[in-house]
């Protein structure tokens, strides 16, 4: 828990965790409640002015912004959390295997994760969805193998230096199995490096879901999501220009959180970052 | 019963490194293996536990009680590896996990090979970390490595090659990279841990009078080759070898300081 704790006394850290926090909140609460039918629409409202009843305003078909935007973060927080999980598993295990085989296999992976670290996510979503249609499994698999390339790019390195360490060596000499090598020496160390990626990579993740529902990859036309919403209201820009802000500042706020929940994640599991403790005596 | 090492040659493809080194380790009995840097005295201690760099290639005969240790599989070595024989490590700074608490590390052996609870673990480091003269024993096993000094992170080193009893403990200069001070703290701590133990003793150095202090019978190896096997006072008197004399002229500069207690 202390770790937990450290991590609310960091601005960054809490920022971050607030605005997760607001999301989880918003996702669940827009489940079961919504101020108005977020589909609903009802052409004697259209580009109503922000009011009580309407926080954001109406769109041109006369939806409520507010409930829009509520009912769009379930889609993020779906994507967000599937990506992350996907790129985990795929990175996790491109990693392993370019650092624990033996040295062709491992070579042949590291070709393998600069080869397709080349592709951009945009790229691989298209090709998936030019095969499949476009849906927001097509989104999380995109992100999923682009990110879990990165997090494989920046772990394999890191295991091979663990694997290589002085403290890997004496721990064999005590007759650790591979298994608990894994456990007590690997993961502990590219776990806070896996946690700030997967942080980063669910801010990229919300990014790519807008990205792509923006040009119609991701989300189908019935399901609410901030890409979409942003796309649409765009073309009233000249009518309504209050209105694109909303979708737009709530993906920039969520980007931000993310990303700053990464840095605090970073800075508060790296026992060699936080303040030293006092000096443990003489030097015997 | 013994650790015998017979014949063993150690090679990176067509680079032969260590040239058939044979000797004996006896439980109880203290061997010293020294010799200059890059002569082999680290690979062969390796190679008795199965710990060769990738690449490296060993063959002759690693005979452990009887049982022949070589081509033996990574799995059924690392059921003896800590249980039966041990290991320190020249290195105090390295040698533990930056991120793992002392109490994790100092009883590690036992708690793989006895298969300790999680109480019994913390019970048994503090019982470790009394016995090789650790400050403050509970309070010691929560600190990380880098908030303890070099010699008190040697002491938890030794302290965690000891835990599950091993019959042979191999040292490859656990004392080198300390203070001088510290250095002739920590050798008489381990001194006096190792005779306690029974445990015989494969003790790599390449400072003689470290040597002496030790051992009771001494190889000097050079360039991968043993060119000298001798009774350490035999060694301090009259050594055979080329490299044997200089190592006892360069024992004697360092030795003779003013107020030096050798």
């Amino acid at each position: 828990m202390s770790g937990f704790s450290r991590l609310l006394r960091h601005p960054a850290g809490l920022f971050g965790l607030i605005v997760v926090a607001v999301l989880l909140v918003a996702a669940g609460v827009s489940l079961v409640w919504t101020p108005h039918d977020p589909v609903f629409t009802d052409s004697t409202r259209r580009w109503l002015a922000p009011t009580w009843e309407y926080p954001f305003g109406t769109d041109n078909s006369g939806r409520d912004i507010f409930s829009l935007i509520l009912a769009g973060s379930r889609v993020t927080v779906l994507v967000a959390v599937g990506s992350a999980l996907g790129a985990g598993i795929v990175g996790l295990l491109l990693a392993a295997f370019g650092a624990l085989t033996r040295r062709w296999v491992r070579e042949s992976v590291a070709v393998l994760i600069d080869v397709l670290i080349a592709f951009p996510t945009l790229l691989i979503a298209m090709l998936l969805a030019a095969a499949w249609g476009g849906s927001l499994l097509v989104v999380i698999v995109a992100v999923s193998i682009s990110f879990g390339v990165n997090i494989a790019r920046v772990t394999r390195p890191e295991i091979r230096t663990v694997l290589a360490a002085d403290y890997v060596l004496a721990a064999r000499a005590s007759g650790i199995g591979s298994w608990g090598i894994l456990r007590h020496h690997v993961l502990p160390n590219i776990a806070p490096i896996v946690i700030v990626q997967l942080s980063w990579g669910m801010a990229l993740a919300v990014l790519a879901e807008a990205g792509l529902s923006y040009l119609g990859y991701g989300a189908p036309a019935d399901t609410p999501s901030w890409g979409r919403l942003l796309s649409e209201l765009q073309t009233y820009i000249g009518i309504q220009p209050l209105s694109v802000f909303w979708p737009g500042a709530v993906i920039t706020v969520t980007v931000l959180g993310l990303n700053l929940l990464g840095d605090g994640l970073r800075d508060v599991t790296d026992p060699t970052l936080s303040e030293p403790a006092t000096s443990a005596g003489g030097n015997a | 019963m013994s650790l015998i090492v017979d014949n063993l040659r150690i090679a990176f493809g067509e680079r032969v490194v260590v040239h058939e080194v044979s000797f004996e380790v006896a439980p109880g009995a203290r061997l010293g293996l020294i010799g200059e840097s890059g002569s082999g005295k680290s690979l062969t201690a390796l190679a008795i536990l199965g710990l060769l760099p990738e690449g490296a290639h060993a063959s002759g005969s690693i005979r452990l009680d009887g049982e022949e240790l070589l081509g033996r599989s990574d799995r059924e070595l690392a059921r003896i590896r800590g249980a039966r024989v041990a290991m320190v490590f020249q290195e105090p700074r390295t040698a533990l996990n930056p991120l793992r608490r002392i109490g994790a590390q100092i009883a590690e052996p036992a708690r793989i090979h006895e298969g300790l609870t999680r109480a019994q673990t913390r019970e048994r480091g503090t019982e470790l970390a009394r016995r090789v003269g650790l400050p403050e024993p509970t309070e010691i096993l929560r600190r990380y490595p880098h908030e303890l000094s070099g010699g008190q992170r040697q002491r938890v080193s030794i302290a965690a090659a000891l835990s599950a009893h091993p019959r042979y403990l191999l040292a490859d200069e656990p004392t080198t990279a300390l203070d001088v001070t510290v250095q002739s703290e920590i050798l008489a701590t381990f001194d006096e841990l190792v005779r306690g133990s029974g445990s015989g003793l494969l003790f790599i150095t390449h400072d003689l009078a470290v040597l002496s202090r030790i051992a009771d019978h001494a190889v000097v190896m050079s360039e991968g080759r043993m060119v000298e096997s001798a009774p350490v006072p035999q060694l301090l008197t009259a050594p055979v070898s080329e490299l044997g004399q200089r190592l006892l002229a360069a024992a004697r500069r360092t030795a003779f300081r003013p107020g030096g207690t050798e």
